[in-house]
């Protein structure tokens, strides 16, 4: 055991003293990678960022709008009746003076609201169904069956949007998986090919080192290591660029949200965010090392 | 320690380098394969050291049949035969220590053994006070014994040379016989291709002399 963790140890530090030899060719190699791996996971933080908005407002309500004659007592009756009503979790009243109050706050309707003779606004219910009864088939019977009270002039299944909002989160969950991919073999090309010239660049020293008893895996084992430091270094400075644009775009994000009312706020990395992408960073940069080390060390005959 | 029986070797470029080629060479012994360049000393040393395996025929080394030591096992069997090149093969951005260590690093020798080692090496040939030096600093002959010293590092029962003189000159050339000489009367076996039939005749070694790929004498 120790002899093998000295093994490793060894060509860890071999391949570190490679990169720190050549600092500007290794920088330019980690830069490349960091961009290729800060455009997914800075896609990827927006759709988390998003679903985490839409996580709070996804559940599915009914909102049930009286016929304006239709009196208070009357409204907060059959509210009552609905509470006993399998299915049913809550019940909200909404009486037309709480709606037109709540509307000349968050709206920018307020003066339009304030010429008005009387208010416009009908009585209406906020109807949250239990978990249990919130498919597609429990809600489209409970808004029938509301639509059937004489005293109703609208049930609005607030569902739509939700569909909407779940088809552009899949929609850029499946950009940032076709771009991922994308990248992800761009890093490993770009990996590849630079262990790829190490290999030609320290020809000699690796037919040497066959010639002496050197097996595959030893000659192999600083080429990984250099890769998956590669894949390290990249990632880290992707992580870099992701929490600085985050960083340089989140006030006037928070600005822009806070205009609409909305609460949606941009997400930092964190640690678990950083913990995968220096994972994946270096598992690209292992993949990519061995690739290459497979396909060109084997080529290589040592010669006497 | 070394059989040839009735060795054949065609290269896929289809010339014959050996044909029919007989020997035994036991252990202990220090023998010189001579002939001029093309008679198939080279095709000899890389069958023994398995970059070549036989076309036809037996290649017995260390108790090995060559041709039934799979390609994950070759590392293995190199690790017990030293080798000398005519020119040298030394890393020249590695120092002496490291280079003369390669054989017993990548055997995983401990650290303090692999130390011990090189340095015994390196005292054998007389260049202990250079273990600090780069390849480029010492003259030829010194790099040659540095390659020699890297052979005889791990202790290997066999010893394979291919023109180790080569490229020295005869002062040089006699004080490297002289350390083959003193490896040999250590109990090392020796195979040496050479063409400096003036050396060899000075040695008074065996000799298996080639021609055209086949064992004249």
């Amino acid at each position: 055991m120790i002899g093998w963790l000295s093994r490793h140890l060894q060509a860890l530090v071999f391949a570190l003293g490679r990169l720190a030899r050549a600092p500007v060719a290794t920088l330019f190699t980690a830069v490349v990678i960091a961009i290729a791996l800060a455009l997914p996971a800075g896609f990827l933080l927006l759709t988390h960022s998003v679903r985490d908005v839409a996580g709070n407002a996804t559940t599915v309500d009914l909102t049930v709008y009286f016929k304006r004659e239709v009196p208070l007592e009357s409204v907060q009756q059959l509210a009552a009746h609905l509470r006993q009503r399998n299915g049913i979790e809550s019940v909200a009243v909404i009486t037309a003076d709480d709606a037109l109050a709540l509307m000349r706050k968050d709206s920018s309707l307020a003066e339009a609201l304030g010429a008005l003779p009387d208010n416009p606004l009908p009585h209406a219910l906020s109807i949250h169904p239990a978990a249990d009864a919130s498919s597609s088939t429990s809600l489209g019977a409970l808004r029938q069956y509301l639509t059937a009270w004489p005293e109703v002039e609208l049930v609005q299944l607030d569902s739509d949007w939700v569909r909407r909002l779940d088809a552009i989160l899949l929609l850029m969950q499946r950009i940032t998986l076709g771009i991922g991919t994308l990248l992800g073999f761009g890093v490993l090309a770009v990996i590849g090919n630079t262990i790829r010239l190490e290999i030609n660049g320290r020809r000699q020293e690796i037919e040497i080192t066959q010639l002496v008893g050197g097996s595959a895996a030893f000659v192999r084992r600083p080429f990984l290591y250099t890769g998956a430091l590669y894949g390290l270094l990249g990632s880290l400075l992707a992580a870099g660029i992701v929490h600085t644009a985050v960083a340089l775009v989140a006030g006037p994000v928070d600005q822009l949200a806070r205009s609409y009312g909305s609460q949606f706020a941009l997400q930092p990395l964190g640690g678990q965010g950083l913990g995968l992408m220096l994972a994946v960073g270096a598992l690209l940069g292992l993949a990519g090392a061995w690739l290459a080390a497979a396909r060109h060390i084997s080529r290589l005959q040592p010669r006497a | 320690m070394i059989r040839f029986d009735r060795v054949y070797k065609r290269y896929p470029n289809g010339r014959e380098a050996l044909s029919s080629v007989s020997f035994d060479i036991g252990a202990g012994e220090m023998v010189f394969l001579t002939g001029r360049s093309g008679a198939g000393k080279s095709s000899v040393l890389r069958l023994i050291t398995l970059l070549e395996r036989p076309t036809r025929g037996l290649v017995n080394v260390l108790g090995h049949d060559t041709q039934r030591v799979s390609v994950s096992k070759v590392p293995s069997f190199r690790r017990q035969v030293g080798m000398v090149f005519q020119d040298h093969r030394l890393l020249a951005e590695r120092s002496v220590f490291d280079n003369v260590a390669l054989p017993l690093v990548v055997a995983h020798t401990p650290l303090r053994e692999t130390d011990k080692r090189v340095r015994a090496a390196l005292d054998q040939v007389g260049l202990l006070d250079r273990i600090q030096a780069l390849p480029g600093e010492l003259s030829v002959g010194e790099q040659q014994r540095i390659g020699i010293a890297r052979a005889i590092a791990p202790r290997p029962a066999l010893i394979v040379a291919d023109e180790p003189t080569g490229n020295l000159d005869p002062q040089l050339s006699r004080e490297i016989l002289g350390l083959f000489c003193r490896l040999r009367d250590a109990g090392s076996t020796l195979v040496i291709a050479s063409h400096d039939m003036a050396l060899v005749n000075e040695s008074g070694a065996r000799q298996i002399h080639l021609d055209g790929g086949r064992v004249i004498s």
